[in-house]
């Protein structure tokens, strides 16, 4: 046992306890009190400073930094997401007044043909008026020339009855008179 | 577990200290033990983890990096609730605390290790410093109204001399119950460990090879138990440690 050795060499050097020392139980040994009391001060001593002044300080950076990304992630999220509304809004925008503009084009376009279409029948009623007046002059023009003929026909006709009635020639200035007289 | 000739195991001898190396400071035999050595294997463990594994800073931590980072939030948590947000200035002692006896507890549960949390001399140390730490810093920050520690509100006049003597004798107590709790805790364990052990060779050397089996088995059961204790008791350990500065910070009952 390597053991023995190393306690008789260290049992050696503190001589009242010497002899009890191999009975006794080794958790209560003073014998190994201050070694182990010094060792563990210097131990948990530079655990105790490399923790709180490197390792935890450390940690808490990690963990912050990870919570202020996650935060500037998330923001970063929102924004894209209240842009991509924001554009789907203008984009609704756009395509509103697009619509409207060509609806407002569309009933320009069909007003002017409609005027367009308006002027020519116009047009084509005032020559359809201008040539139905001609003709109803023509015709006017014709029925009184027609009309003039038939008070020549009438006298005729009327001194010709009476010349036949009566057996003897009728004055033809006096039928005349009498026919303009019954056209009046 | 060296006795190689007898049947019988000794289940003390584990806890024998071993000097390594022999070194005299002024009179005071600092000898470097193998306490010392498994003390600062535990101590180089905790520092891998938490100085080592978080080297990178990574946002997505690896495993060590996370290891480092739950103890750090469990302990945090541990602390912030026990003792508020004004006990965070102990944090780190806590933290040292809790990481080194579960460091101390954990490598002693390897075969042919030693358990430094199995030295009376070593858990007394520690909590006599806490207790000390709590008193100096208590009277420090309270003055004379620390000792309303032990004056609790509410209590009946007439009663209040013997309460007052209880709250003192259970102060008082709390060092010994502090170091006494995880000593035993880990003496008990490892001393079962080993016993089972010897039952496995006793068995097998007697003849009885076709039982063997059974105190391994006890054994495997044992160790995990171990392991719950070792875990449990750090625990313990650093949630009294609170306890005691929540009430150095806050005397009023």
């Amino acid at each position: 046992m390597a053991t023995q050795g190393a306690e008789g060499h260290a049992a050696g050097t503190e001589v009242p306890a010497g002899h009890a020392h191999e009975d006794v139980f080794p958790p209560f040994d003073s014998t190994y009190f201050a070694p182990q009391l010094i060792w563990l001060a210097l131990i948990f001593g530079c655990l105790y400073l490399l923790m709180s002044k490197v390792a935890l300080p450390r940690v808490a950076g990690i963990l912050s930094t990870r919570k202020q990304t996650i935060g500037d992630d998330l923001a970063a999220a929102n924004k894209a997401q209240q842009d991509a509304a924001a554009a789907a809004a203008a984009h609704e925008a756009t395509l509103t007044e697009a619509k409207s503009k060509a609806q407002a084009l569309g009933q320009a376009a069909h007003a002017e043909a409609a005027k367009a279409a308006d002027a020519s029948r116009s047009k084509l009623e005032a020559e359809l008026g201008a040539k139905l007046a001609e003709a109803e002059k023509k015709i006017g023009e014709t029925k009184t020339a027609a009309m003039a003929n038939v008070e020549g026909i009438a006298t005729e006709v009327a001194h010709a009855i009476l010349q036949h009635v009566t057996g003897k020639p009728a004055d033809s200035a006096a039928v005349a008179a009498a026919v303009a007289a019954t056209k009046a | 577990m060296s006795e190689a000739g007898s049947a019988a195991v000794d289940p003390i001898h584990q806890f024998h200290i071993n000097v390594l190396a022999p070194l005299d400071l002024f009179g005071v035999d600092a000898s470097f033990t193998n306490s010392a050595l498994f003390m600062l294997i535990a101590a180089a463990a905790v520092i891998l983890v938490m100085l080592i594994g978080t080297g990178g800073k990574k946002v997505v931590p690896g495993r060590m990096q996370a290891t480092a980072e739950m103890a750090y939030e469990f302990v945090a948590d541990m602390v912030r609730s026990v003792c508020g947000e004004s006990g965070m200035k102990f944090f780190p002692l806590v933290f040292t605390l809790f990481v080194f006896v579960l460091a101390c507890n954990l490598i002693g549960l390897w075969p042919y290790t030693f358990e430094v949390m199995a030295q009376i001399i070593i858990t007394a140390g520690l909590a006599f410093s806490i207790i000390l730490l709590t008193i100096v810093y208590g009277i420090w920050k309270h003055g004379f109204h620390f000792f309303g520690l032990f004056k609790p509100s509410g209590v009946m006049p007439a009663l209040l001399p013997f309460i007052i003597i209880i709250e003192i004798l259970s102060f008082i107590s709390r060092p010994i119950s502090l170091s006494v709790r995880l000593f035993a805790n880990m003496l008990a364990g490892h001393i079962m460990l080993v016993v089972f052990g010897g039952f496995c060779v006793m068995l097998l050397g007697a003849g009885f090879s076709y039982l063997a089996p059974l105190p391994l088995l006890g054994i495997t059961v044992l160790t995990a138990f171990e392991l719950l204790v070792s875990v449990l008791q750090a625990y313990v350990f650093a949630v009294l440690t609170c306890v005691y500065i929540n009430d150095a910070i806050h005397p009023g009952h």
